[in-house]
């Protein structure tokens, strides 16, 4: 309940037309092959379907959409842990699914992820010290030992984690601090864009703020731009200046927070944003719900169509016979793909 | 109405390795016939290892039900023998839980499996279960049901197979459900879908139903009394009203705090409560939230570390009303715009 001393800071002044990263069609297929001897293709995941969208110099954009539906992927296809099948992505005007070697790793200092599980991706068997320091290491910065473990000092301090701990061992540690050990090391190479899957999921609901409030923190500081891949929607709209709808592999609909939020086009985010429980009982009392009927259908064998008339309420015929309807201005700023908005 | 449950100073221990976890400590609640009680806390709190105690579910060693009475229809089932307590469970109380691969066996049909308690506690024969069964999937929204029937559990969708557990749970038309979580594992999409479908299901049975969740939003349109549980105790409890909306225990308060609301924008920052949820295996002498509690620190309340604070009505409530809560403070008059 103490107010933490930083005052509120949602009146970002931010450059449109500054764009940290530029996604075009972006594609990633995992093959399905069948066969043990003989290997062989019989088919595609399409975890990522043509997906495009700017992200702007300092924002916080937000990527939600149900479990399966490709926000992952999408993630790690931007930093190139994934290489797309298809499309394009620009950081800082630079592309980088052509890139390789060490030009990609000078891009990759600059971007950074933070997972959901903080201690699946942090090495047990290395100390606090050791897991923030390696991308150093990696990177030759900081060669002085002395002036390293300083710096490193200077970070876990900074996220909130007590330096007189620097040798202790993830299991020391309890969830939240583990998550702030994630972002100390994110933070450690100064990158401008970072990548957060899905970091609070898994925290308890008292630390999952104190962990937000440092991501804000910090975002206000460093200027840094956040990609923040969630599915708690109200967290979303708290922490997100922009959000793109998933379903699918497709961005179905996309704008600044507030306006989809209070304005839903797209039948798949209308029934998403309704279906979210408000801890109020008054509220809820009045709430409509939409149900959507069904489950998200595989993502190998999508259906012809527009993807979501499988367990869209409001389908008619064109639905079923055009390709996926193209993602279109409706509002300013914001973006929908869907027959009956456009 | 009448009580249907009634659960006094339940004590859970499990006797570890590492220790004592002290995962329950002291729990007392009542229940209605045809009640909906929402138990809400963050991981850790007590909040399943309370309910497998009354269903005598807990696994025995570590653990140990030290003290305790849980009344069930004038019968107290913790003094049941085993072969009776199983009589009672699935019959007269039916619990789903958070995975349903844990209560399903992945080697039987779905059909095999709720017929056989159908035999079990109905009497039924193979054709009149195995009918039954098909109608119970039909109404929990399972579609060619009959069909269904031989199918294996890995053949459903997540929220198919807590369909499922619904169905199996239903099918001896007990008194009380227990839901422990039973759509975290879910998407939003579908936790909406099988919220309405319980809902709709307890009237048709008039059952009572015990929902367990960390997610505070769930139970605020299901619920008829919710209870807020930390550190293996119940700090607050009241219709979903007077705990949502008249908050008075500094943990509800600070939880609640702590949440985005998907109906505003979020321009402030979100409240945080410091430090986090206590080590069990550590005995609380006071007050479970003491080491991060701000009103206590406010008001200086040093009774709070050594002295546990009773379950009692909140200050001046009104009259018939079930609000109560454990704390030593009253928040309000100008304690909360100091913290
Ligand atoms: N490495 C992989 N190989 C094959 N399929 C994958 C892989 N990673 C993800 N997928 C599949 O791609 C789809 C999208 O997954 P993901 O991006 O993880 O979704 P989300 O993060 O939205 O839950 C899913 O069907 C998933 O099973
Ligand atoms: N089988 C077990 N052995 C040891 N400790 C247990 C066991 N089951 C639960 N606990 C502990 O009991 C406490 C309460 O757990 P639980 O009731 O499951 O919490 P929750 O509120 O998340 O449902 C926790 O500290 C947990 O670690
Ligand atoms: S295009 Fe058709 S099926 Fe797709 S979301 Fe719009 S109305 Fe529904
Ligand atoms: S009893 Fe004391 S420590 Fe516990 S919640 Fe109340 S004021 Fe805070
Ligand atoms: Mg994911
Ligand atoms: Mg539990």
């Amino acid at each position: 309940m103490s107010s933490p001393a930083m005052a509120v800071d949602k009146q970002k002044v931010l450059d449109e037309n500054d764009h940290i990263l530029e996604v075009s069609d972006l594609k990633k297929h995992f093959p399905i092959s069948s066969g043990i001897v003989f290997q062989r293709q019989v088919g595609a995941v399409r975890a990522v379907d043509g997906v495009s969208f700017n992200v702007v110099r300092g924002e916080t954009l937000g990527l939600v959409g149900e479990s399966g539906c490709g926000k992952s992927t999408t993630g790690r296809t931007i930093l190139q842990l994934y290489r797309p099948t298809e499309g394009s992505v620009k950081f800082e005007g630079q592309e980088l699914s052509t890139m390789t070697g060490n030009d990609l790793r000078q891009m990759r200092r600059r971007m950074q992820i933070i997972f959901q599980d903080p201690f699946a991706s942090l090495n047990p068997r290395m100390t606090v010290g050791s897991i923030v320091s390696e991308p150093l290491q990696i990177h030759n910065m900081y060669a002085n030992k002395k002036e390293r473990q300083q710096y490193v000092e200077q970070l876990m301090e900074r996220v909130g984690l007590n330096p007189y701990f620097i040798n202790r061992y993830p299991h020391e540690f309890s969830g939240g601090q583990r998550q702030r050990i994630g972002i100390a090391r994110a933070l450690a190479l100064q990158p401008s864009f970072i990548v957060a899957d899905e970091p609070i999921s898994a925290l308890d609901v008292s630390i999952q703020a104190q962990v937000v409030n440092l991501m804000e923190e910090l975002q206000d500081e460093l200027g840094l731009t956040y990609l923040f891949i969630a599915h708690d929607l109200s967290m979303v709209r708290h922490i997100c200046d922009r959000v793109a709808v998933m379903y699918l592999g497709k961005i179905v609909e996309l704008g600044p927070v507030d306006e989809v939020y209070d304005n839903p086009q797209h039948p798949y985010t209308q029934a998403l944003l309704s279906a979210v429980p408000v801890p109020d009982p008054v509220v809820e009392e009045d709430r409509q719900r939409i149900i959507i009927s069904g489950d998200l259908p595989n993502p190998s064998n999508p259906p012809t169509g527009c993807n979501f008339n499988t367990r869209c309420p409001v389908a008619f015929d064109l639905c079923y016979q055009e390709p996926d309807p193209p993602l279109i201005e409706v509002r300013p700023k914001h973006f929908v793909s869907c027959h009956r908005v456009t | 109405m009448s009580t249907l449950l009634d659960v006094k100073d339940l004590v859970v221990r499990f006797y570890t390795q590492e220790g004592t976890v002290y995962a329950v400590n002291g729990v007392s609640f009542e229940l209605e016939e045809g009640e909906t009680l929402g138990i809400v806390g963050e991981s850790g709190s007590g909040k399943s290892v309370s309910s497998l105690a009354l269903m005598g579910l807990i696994p025995s060693p570590p653990g140990k039900v030290e003290s305790g009475t849980v009344m069930f229809e004038g019968r107290d089932l913790l003094t049941l023998k085993p072969d009776q307590m199983r009589l009672i469970r699935g019959k007269e109380i039916a619990m789903i839980f958070q995975d349903p691969m844990t209560s399903l066996n992945p080697v039987l049909t779905i059909g095999t499996q709720i017929t056989e308690s159908l035999k079990l506690h109905e009497g039924m024969n193979t054709s009149q279960s195995r009918k039954r069964a098909a109608d119970l999937l039909d109404l929990v929204g399972i579609p060619d049901a009959y069909r269904r029937l031989d199918d294996y559990p890995h053949q459903f969708s997540g929220g198919m197979r807590q369909r499922v557990m619904i169905a199996m749970g239903l099918s001896c038309n007990p008194k009380l459900l227990i839901a422990d979580e039973p759509t975290t594992a879910l998407d939003v999409t579908i936790q909406a879908q099988i919220i309405e479908l319980v809902k709709q299901l307890k009237d048709e049975f008039n059952m009572a139903m015990i929902w367990i969740t960390h997610d505070l939003g769930v139970v605020a349109g299901i619920a008829d009394r919710i209870q807020v549980m930390y550190g293996g105790r119940i700090m607050e409890s009241g219709t979903s009203h007077e705990v949502f909306r008249d908050s008075r225990h500094p943990y509800t308060v600070g939880l609640l705090g702590s949440l985005p609301r998907l109906d505003s924008s979020g321009e402030e920052k979100l409240t945080q409560i410091e430090g986090s949820p206590p080590d069990m295996r550590n005995e609380p002498a006071g007050c479970p939230f003491a080491p991060r509690c701000d009103v206590r620190e406010y008001l200086q309340l040093e009774k709070c570390w050594d002295q546990r604070p009773p379950l009692e009505s909140v200050p001046d409530v009104d009259g018939g009303s079930m609000h109560i809560m454990s704390c030593w403070a009253d928040i309000r008059e100008g304690v909360l715009e100091n913290v």
